[in-house]
C-alpha cells in the first residue's frame, strides 16, 4: 500500500472530497451515456480521430468553455473568502492552490483554447483553405492541449493541486517549500499543452503562408487572419522559452540540479526573466486574436471597411516586436538596478501606442458607420471603454518608480483582469456569438445574449474596479485574509457582489445556449450578419470540405464584393477534392503523454521510461506510415452543395 | 497528387513545400529553444559553489573529435543531398549511413565526456554551472540521438521505397535538421568549451 500513498492529497477537505465524488459520478455518468446511446464509435469516428479543423475547433471549443467554468468556480470561492474580514471558509493552503489554479487554467486552459477554438475555425475558411496545412499535427496539437489540461485537472483529487501561484516563482516552488507533487503537475501539465500549442503556432503560420485563394496576397488577408499569423509567430518563438524554463524548473524539483536554488550558485531570478520573456508575449498571443475577432466584428455592424488597414497590421507587427522587450516590467522591485528599470519602463509605455493606434482604427470605423447593436457588436462596444481603463492603469503600473507602491497589491490584480476580461473574454464572447451560426447552423438568442453582454460587463466593472481602490489602500495579493482594521471589507463585499453578478451572466451564456437549440430557426442561410469575409461564403454549417469550388480574391471584402460589387467569388468549374484521412494516433499518442506526465509527477520511472518509449513508436509508426489520403468526387461535392444550399 | 516536374523532387508537390516551409519554421522555434539554454549558460557559467569551474574540467582532446565529426558529417548529408538532386539512390544511401555512422561515433564521444565529467566530481547536480552546462550539452546530444534514429528510419525508407517525392522530402527534412545541430554544435564550441578554456 505504500506505493499508493504517493496518490493521497497532502491537504484534504470536505470539498475536495465532494469533488472526488463529484468527479467519480460524472464519469460513470458519462460512460452509461456513452454506452447506452451506442456512441462509443460514433465518438471514435466523429471527435477522437477526426483531422477537420472545424471539428477540432469546436472541440477547442467546448474544452475553454468547460474549464472557464473550472476556473471560474476557483473565482468565486476566492472572491467568497474575501468577501469579509477574518473569514475562515478557505485556510492559507488551500487559497493559495485555488488563485494558483485558477491564473493556470484562465490562461493556459481557457483563454488559449477559446483562441485557438477561433483560429481553427475561421482562418482556413478566411483564406479559402480546404484545411490546415498539417491535419494530422493540428489533431495532435489538440489533444495534446488536452491532455496538459486534464493532467492539470486531477491534481486537486489525487497528490494534490500546485499552490506556488501561476507564475510558480523559485526558490518558493522548489522541493523545499513546495513539498507536495503539485508543482510537478503544474510543470508537466504546461510542457504537454506547450508542445501542442507550439505545433499550432508552426502549423497555422504555413496554413496562412502558403494555402491563401488565388488572389488572396498578404495585405488582402482579413484582419483576423493577420491578427492570427502575428500571434502564431509570438507563439514560436515564445513558447522555446517556456518549454526550457519548465525543463530546469522539473530537474531541479525531480534530479536534484540546482538552476533555481538558492545554493551551490543557483539563481532563482532566471525562473522569474524566463517566464515571463514567454509570460509577456504570451499576453498578446492572447490578446491579438482578440482584436482581431473585434475588427470583423466592429467592420461587419458598422457597414463599413475596417479604418486604417495597413496601420491595423503595422500597429499588430509593432506590438509583436515590442511584447518581448518588456519582461522585467512584471518584477521592478526585485532589485535590477535604475537603468534597467527605466529602460523597460519606457519599452513597456511605447506598447500603448501601437495599441492606441489600434483603438482609434476602430473608433474611425465607427464614425459615420451604419452601427447595427446585434450582440457580438455590444460586446465590443462594451470592450472599448473598459479595456481602456485597464490599459491606462497599466501604463500607470509601467512606470518603475511608481510601481514600487503598485507592485503586488490589489491594484495589480485589477489591472490585468480588467484588460484580459475585457480584451480576451469579451472578444471571445462576441466571436461566440458572432461565428456561432457559422458553427453549428443556427443563432444564438440575441435578447438573452445581448442582457448577458450587459450584465458581464457590469460584473466586470463591479468587481475589479473596488481593487484599484483597496490595491492603492495597500491590500497585498494572494493573502487569504484580512483584518477588520484595514477598512478593505466593504471593498472586497463589492468586488464579491460583482463576482455573483458574473456567475449569472455565464449561467445566462448556458441558457442561451440551450434556449437557442430548442427554439432558434435553422434556416438562417449563409450570411445571417450581412458579413464581409470569406468565410461567410460557404453554407451554415460548413460542409467537410468548406469550399465546393476555390474562390477567387479580389480584395480585403471579397465577399461583400462578391454581394455588391459584381465580383466573380466562384469562377472555376468544381474538381475532385483531395482530403487527409482520419487517424487515431494524435489521440493514442497524446493519451500516452498523459501517462507520461502523470508517471514523472509521481516520480515512478519504469512507467516513466515505458511511456517514453511508447511516444517514439508512435513517432516511428508516422513516419512509416503511407498516408495518401482520400478524394471527393464532383458528383458528392454537388450533392452535399444542393443539399445545403436547398434550404435557403 | 500533381507532381510538377520542374522543381526538384523534394519540393514537387503543394505538401511538400509545406513540410519543408513548416520544417524552417521549427527550425525557429530551435533557434529559440537553444538560445534560452545558452542565456541561462552565460548567466549561470561562472556560477560554481562549491563545483569545479570550466577550465578545471574541460579537455580539448574530446571535443576536437567531436568537432572534426560533427562538422564532417554536416559535409557527407551535403554530398547525400547531391546524390538526390542527381537522382543517384546507392550513392544517396550510402552518404546517409556514413553520415549516421559519424553522428553515431560523435554520440560516442560525448557519452565518453560525459562520464568523465561524472567522474570528476562534476555531475549534473553539483552546481548551477554543472548543471546548465550538462542541460545544454545533453539537449543537443539527445537531439543528435532523435536524429539517428530517425536518420535510419528514412535510409530504411529510401532503401524500400526508392525515391518518390515523399522520401526525398524527408530526406531533404532530415538533411536540415543535421545541418542545425552542426550549427549550434558550433556555437557550443565557440562559446562553451573555447570561452570556457581560457
Amino acid at each position: 500500500m505504500d506505493y499508493f500513498e504517493r496518490f493521497a492529497i497532502p491537504h484534504p477537505s470536505p470539498a475536495i472530497y465532494a469533488s472526488m465524488v463529484a468527479i467519480g459520478f460524472t464519469v460513470i455518468a458519462l460512460i452509461f451515456v456513452l454506452t447506452y446511446f451506442k456512441l462509443w464509435g460514433y465518438l471514435w469516428r466523429e471527435w477522437l480521430t477526426t483531422v477537420d479543423h472545424k471539428k477540432i475547433g469546436i472541440m477547442y471549443l467546448i474544452s475553454a468553455i468547460v474549464m472557464l467554468f473550472r476556473g471560474g468556480a476557483d473565482a468565486i470561492m476566492m472572491r467568497a473568502q474575501m468577501a469579509v474580514p477574518n473569514n475562515t471558509l478557505l485556510d492559507a493552503q488551500h487559497y493559495n492552490e485555488i488563485f494558483t489554479t485558477h491564473g493556470t487554467v484562465m490562461i493556459i486552459f481557457m483563454a488559449m483554447p477559446f483562441i485557438m477554438a477561433f483560429m481553427n475555425f475561421i482562418v482556413p475558411l478566411q483564406i479559402g483553405a480546404r484545411d490546415v496545412a498539417f491535419p494530422r499535427l493540428n489533431a495532435l496539437s489538440f489533444w495534446l492541449f488536452f491532455m496538459g489540461a486534464m493532467l492539470l485537472n486531477i491534481s486537486f483529487v489525487i497528490g494534490g493541486s500546485p499552490d506556488a501561484g501561476w507564475t510558480n516563482y523559485f526558490p518558493l516552488a522548489d522541493n523545499e517549500f513546495s513539498p507536495s507533487v503539485g508543482t510537478n503537475y503544474y510543470l508537466f501539465a504546461l510542457q504537454i499543452s506547450g508542445l501542442g500549442t507550439l505545433m499550432t503556432g508552426i502549423n497555422m503560420i504555413v496554413t496562412i503562408l502558403r494555402m491563401r485563394a488565388p488572389g488572396m496576397t498578404l495585405m488582402k488577408m482579413p484582419m483576423f487572419t493577420w491578427s492570427a499569423f502575428i500571434a502564431n509567430v509570438i507563439i514560436v518563438f515564445a513558447f522555446p522559452v517556456l518549454t526550457v524554463a519548465l525543463t530546469m524548473g522539473t530537474f531541479d524539483r525531480l534530479f536534484a540540479t540546482k538552476f533555481f536554488t538558492t545554493t551551490d550558485g543557483g539563481m532563482d531570478m532566471l525562473w522569474a526573466n524566463f517566464f515571463w520573456v514567454w509570460g509577456h508575449p504570451e499576453v498578446y498571443i492572447l490578446i491579438l486574436p482578440a482584436f482581431g475577432i473585434y475588427s470583423e466584428i466592429i467592420s461587419t455592424f458598422s457597414k463599413r471597411n475596417l479604418y486604417g488597414y495597413k496601420s491595423m497590421v503595422g500597429s499588430m507587427v509593432i506590438i509583436s516586436f515590442l511584447s518581448f522587450l518588456v519582461w522585467t516590467h512584471h518584477f521592478f522591485t526585485m532589485g535590477q538596478g535604475a537603468l534597467t528599470n527605466s529602460i523597460f519602463s519606457i519599452t513597456t509605455m511605447a506598447i500603448a501606442v501601437p495599441t492606441g493606434v489600434k483603438i482609434f482604427n476602430w473608433l474611425f470605423t465607427l464614425w459615420k458607420g451604419n452601427i447595427e447593436f446585434t450582440t457580438p457588436m455590444l460586446y465590443s462596444m462594451l470592450f472599448i471603454p473598459t479595456f481602456t481603463i485597464g490599459g491606462v492603469t497599466g501604463v500607470m503600473l509601467g512606470m518603475s518608480a511608481a510601481d514600487y507602491q503598485y507592485h503586488n497589491t490589489m491594484f495589480l490584480v485589477a489591472h490585468f483582469h480588467m484588460v484580459i476580461i475585457p480584451g480576451v473574454v469579451f472578444a471571445m464572447l462576441a466571436g461566440l456569438h458572432y461565428y456561432w451560426p457559422k458553427m453549428f447552423g443556427f443563432m444564438l438568442n440575441e435578447k438573452i445574449g445581448k442582457i448577458t453582454a450587459w450584465v458581464i460587463a457590469i460584473g466586470t466593472l463591479l468587481t475589479f474596479m473596488p481593487m484599484f481602490f483597496s490595491g492603492l489602500d495597500g491590500q497585498a495579493r494572494r493573502m487569504y485574509t484580512y483584518t477588520e482594521s484595514t477598512g478593505f471589507g466593504i471593498w472586497n463585499m463589492i468586488s464579491f457582489i460583482g463576482a455573483i453578478g458574473f456567475t449569472i451572466g455565464f449561467m445566462l451564456i448556458v441558457y442561451n445556449v440551450y434556449y437557442s437549440i430548442r427554439y432558434s430557426p435553422r434556416n438562417i442561410g449563409m450570411d445571417p450578419w450581412d458579413a464581409r469575409t470569406l468565410e461567410w461564403a460557404t453554407p451554415n454549417p460548413v460542409p467537410f470540405y468548406n469550399f465546393a469550388k476555390q474562390p477567387h480574391v479580389n480584395s480585403v471584402e471579397t465577399f461583400w464584393d462578391s454581394k455588391n460589387n459584381g465580383h466573380e467569388l466562384f469562377p472555376e468549374p468544381y474538381e475532385d477534392i483531395h482530403m487527409p484521412s482520419n487517424s487515431g494516433m494524435p489521440f493514442i499518442l497524446a493519451c500516452i503523454f498523459f501517462a507520461w506526465g502523470f508517471s514523472f509527477v509521481f516520480s515512478m520511472w519504469i512507467p516513466a521510461i515505458l511511456s517514453t518509449i511508447g511516444i517514439f513508436i508512435c513517432m516511428a509508426l508516422r513516419s512509416l506510415e503511407k498516408d495518401p489520403g482520400y478524394y471527393v468526387t464532383v458528383k458528392e461535392i454537388k450533392e452535399t452543395e444542393k443539399k445545403l444550399r436547398g434550404v435557403q | 497528387m500533381k507532381v510538377d516536374q520542374s522543381l526538384p523532387l523534394e519540393y514537387s508537390t503543394e505538401q511538400n513545400k509545406n513540410n519543408i516551409l513548416g520544417f524552417w519554421v521549427f527550425l525557429g522555434a530551435e533557434i529559440m529553444l537553444f538560445g534560452t539554454l545558452f542565456a541561462a549558460y552565460f548567466v549561470l557559467a561562472d556560477r560554481t559553489g562549491s563545483g569545479p569551474t570550466g577550465v578545471e574540467i574541460f579537455q580539448i582532446t574530446p571535443v576536437l573529435i567531436e568537432t572534426f565529426i560533427l562538422l564532417t558529417s554536416s559535409f557527407t548529408i551535403g554530398l547525400g543531398i547531391n546524390a538526390m538532386r542527381k537522382g543517384n539512390l546507392k550513392a544517396m544511401i550510402t552518404f546517409y549511413v556514413i553520415t549516421l555512422l559519424l553522428g553515431l561515433s560523435f554520440l560516442g564521444v560525448e557519452i565518453y565526456e560525459f562520464v568523465h565529467y561524472a567522474h570528476i566530481g562534476a555531475a549534473i547536480t553539483v552546481s548551477a554551472f554543472t548543471s546548465t552546462l550538462l542541460t545544454t550539452l545533453g539537449t543537443h546530444g539527445a537531439h543528435v540521438t532523435f536524429g539517428l534514429v530517425w536518420g535510419i528510419l528514412i535510409v530504411y525508407q529510401l532503401i524500400k521505397r526508392g525515391l518518390t517525392p515523399e522520401t526525398a522530402n524527408k530526406s531533404f527534412i532530415f538533411s536540415l535538421y543535421w545541418h542545425f545541430l552542426d550549427v549550434v554544435w558550433i556555437f557550443i564550441f565557440s562559446f562553451v568549451y573555447l570561452k570556457g578554456m581560457i
